[in-house]
């Protein structure tokens, strides 16, 4: 834990530190690639809005799913969004108990891009309803009709774990956030910049009673968000292991799950690493070396959700059952074989070159990398639904799933969905801690 | 100088010296201390001799409750309207475990962060330290000690003269 490696060069002062950071949103420095990026996010989100009114006026209909494969894309990129949240939890949280001292550079925009990757995730299992709009029935309200939820379905746990996880994220993110917000106020000279962080900062004034219950509260929030994480993507599994359909009736689905959702979120941490730091001359504070611990990272996670491929092969072979080894078998050579070998193959392959050191210290690398992981993880889901739904235990209804234009155009919106809050949290708020990397710089110093 | 003082803030530029100026402090015999700093410095507390936090407590409380009323709610729902899925329990206590789970955690979280911000009485958007000249440093790179009016060895002069001779880099008299 301290063992006094240097990972912020220790030249710089604390001063310039929260200048620079605060500088980020009060004198924006790249307004210009700001609003090209907004226009790109906004005209996705647009066409979210356009699919889903599609949707909401002619149903589930417009999208390819069919019986047996009734859950498509939209469970599939509901997992992928959850499973990309899951790394900023674990960066923040984990590795705040743990002591790791290079969360500190990346733990604010990683929990950024959990909250923002919930809500994509959340809306899926609601437009997947059918009739949306009725979502409500899912809280258990006094309804006139005496009708209460079910709460033996794993669908209902969902809704419980999803609510919980997006709020839990949102405090820890909030609790974390309001020193840096009081050192943004301090530093505001605009009326409009004093008033936005003077109401968001509540006040805050860094005395020593307030940092000792604040420590506490956070700390203990972190310990709580850990499992937290492993619980979500647990209980996401558990919709598909609870069922009988063979490819999903295995107990390595939780573990599975988490480590692969730990592994494509990383991956999405590493990519917007090397774009913040690139974009906002952030070298000084997100140096070469996080980039390496993020390609350790991401290396040992992706192997370890490779040994959940090798399971699952395992797990129909040895289960013996002819609708699990038909299954297996379909994964790997039936009509849809070029997703799973797509899967391998953008997931595992780039990934071994982490193994060499200046790999994992480029950006460039380890960002195209962590773009392969992103669509290797994504075609992953896509396997474990669509191979195992597409030929059940019936003959009769065996049917193909051919995504059609609004299955892609929501999917697509979810990422203007992501991408235009990310993009102006990055506008409003520092996008790195700057306490705690003024904490960090100080330990440095001390131990010196 | 007629007016009320809220305190005398004394500025510091490390927090070494700042734990040594509060440590002198003490010596003194000034007991009505605060110190206001960029990010929590170790010890100070202990030289503050600030009451140990019971959030953790509160977090107890709030799993306890969440757990309590997750599995009263589950369990009442399913007796309200009793489902007979393939013949298996209403009170089906394993499946009842995620929920159970994430509301424990839901309300252990909030109630920690609420307590936290009612203990330290927050939201307050304006507070009398603010009012000093150069207390905005206190979020860059500067450390503040203030002894504040309340102590009974209160007197402005020599707390300034005092927190002078600790190395203090500039003293403020802060109007309550």
């Amino acid at each position: 834990m301290s063992d006094h490696s240097e990972i912020l060069p220790r030249r710089q002062s604390m001063g310039g530190i929260a200048d620079q950071l605060t500088g980020i949103p009060l004198h924006f420095p790249a307004e210009r690639r700001w609003v090209i990026a907004m226009a790109f996010a906004s005209a996705l989100l647009l066409l979210l809005m356009v699919s889903v009114t599609e949707l909401f006026t002619r149903g589930v209909g417009i999208w390819g799913i069919n019986i047996p494969v009734n859950w498509a894309f939209a469970i599939h990129n509901y997992v992928w969004w959850l499973g990309i949240g899951h790394a900023g939890t674990l960066i923040s949280a984990l590795l705040l108990l743990t002591g790791s001292e290079w969360r500190n550079s990346l733990n604010r925009f990683a929990e950024t891009m959990t909250l923002f990757a919930v809500v994509c995730a959340g809306i899926y299992p609601i437009l997947h309803l059918g009739r949306p709009w009725y979502v409500y029935w899912m809280f258990p309200y006094p309804a006139t009709m005496g009708v209460w939820p079910q709460f033996r379905s794993p669908l209902e746990w969902d809704i419980w774990a999803v609510m919980t996880y997006l709020t839990v994220s949102l405090a820890f993110w909030y609790i974390g956030l309001i020193p840096d917000l009081a050192a943004a106020r301090d530093r505001a000279t605009g009326r409009g910049w004093q008033i936005f962080f003077g109401i968001t900062s509540l006040g805050w004034r860094g005395s020593a009673v307030h940092w000792l219950r604040w420590s506490q509260a956070y700390r203990m929030t972190a310990a709580l968000a850990v499992p937290l994480v492993v619980s979500v993507h647990s209980e996401v599994s558990l919709l598909f292991a609870a069922g009988q359909i063979p490819g999903w009736h295995s107990t390595i689905f939780p573990p599975y799950f988490v480590l692969g959702a730990a592994f494509s979120g990383f991956a999405m941490v590493a990519i917007i690493a090397v774009v913040l730091r690139c974009w906002f001359g952030l070298g000084n504070l997100v140096t070469d070396d996080h980039l390496d611990v993020l390609g350790k990272v991401l290396l040992a996670t992706g192997l370890m959700t490779g040994y959940g491929y090798v399971f699952e092969v395992f797990d129909a072979l040895y289960s013996g059952e002819a609708h699990e080894m038909r299954t297996l078998l379909d994964r790997v050579a039936g009509v849809y074989a070029w997703i799973y070998w797509g899967a391998v193959l953008f997931n595992f392959v780039p990934l071994q070159a982490l193994w060499w050191r200046g790999v994992r210290r480029s950006g460039w690398a380890l960002l195209l990398i962590s773009i392969s992981v992103a669509i290797g993880m994504w075609l992953e889901r896509d396997m474990i639904l669509v191979t195992s739904l597409y030929r059940d235990f019936l003959v009769s209804s065996w049917s193909k799933f051919t995504p059609t234009f609004w299955d892609w155009s929501t999917y697509l919106g979810t990422i203007g969905l992501f991408l235009v809050p990310f993009l102006i949290a990055v506008r409003l708020i520092p996008m790195i801690s700057i306490f705690e990397t003024k904490e960090l710089l100080h330990e440095e110093k001390e131990g010196a | 100088m007629a007016e009320r003082a809220y305190g005398m803030l004394g500025e510091f530029e490390s927090p070494e010296a700042l734990l040594a100026a509060a440590r002198y402090a003490r010596a003194a015999g000034y007991r009505e201390l605060d110190a206001f700093t960029p990010f929590p410095v170790e010890g100070l507390a202990q030289v503050l001799k600030i009451p140990r936090p019971w959030i953790s407590l509160v977090g107890l409380i709030g799993t306890l409750a969440g757990a309590g009323t997750a599995l009263l709610m589950q369990m009442f729902v399913s007796y309200d309207y009793p489902l007979n899925v393939g013949g298996r329990p209403i009170y089906a206590l394993s499946a009842f475990a995620v929920v159970t789970f994430e509301l424990t955690i839901l309300c252990s979280a909030l109630a920690m962060l609420i307590v936290m911000l009612w203990q330290n009485g927050l939201p307050r958007l304006n507070y009398p330290v603010f009012a000093a000249p150069r207390f905005h440093l206190a979020s860059k790179d500067r450390f503040f000690l203030c002894v504040k009016s309340e102590d009974p060895m209160f007197d402005d002069r020599e707390i300034a003269a005092f927190l002078t001779g600790l190395g203090a880099a500039s003293v403020e008299r802060v109007p309550s």
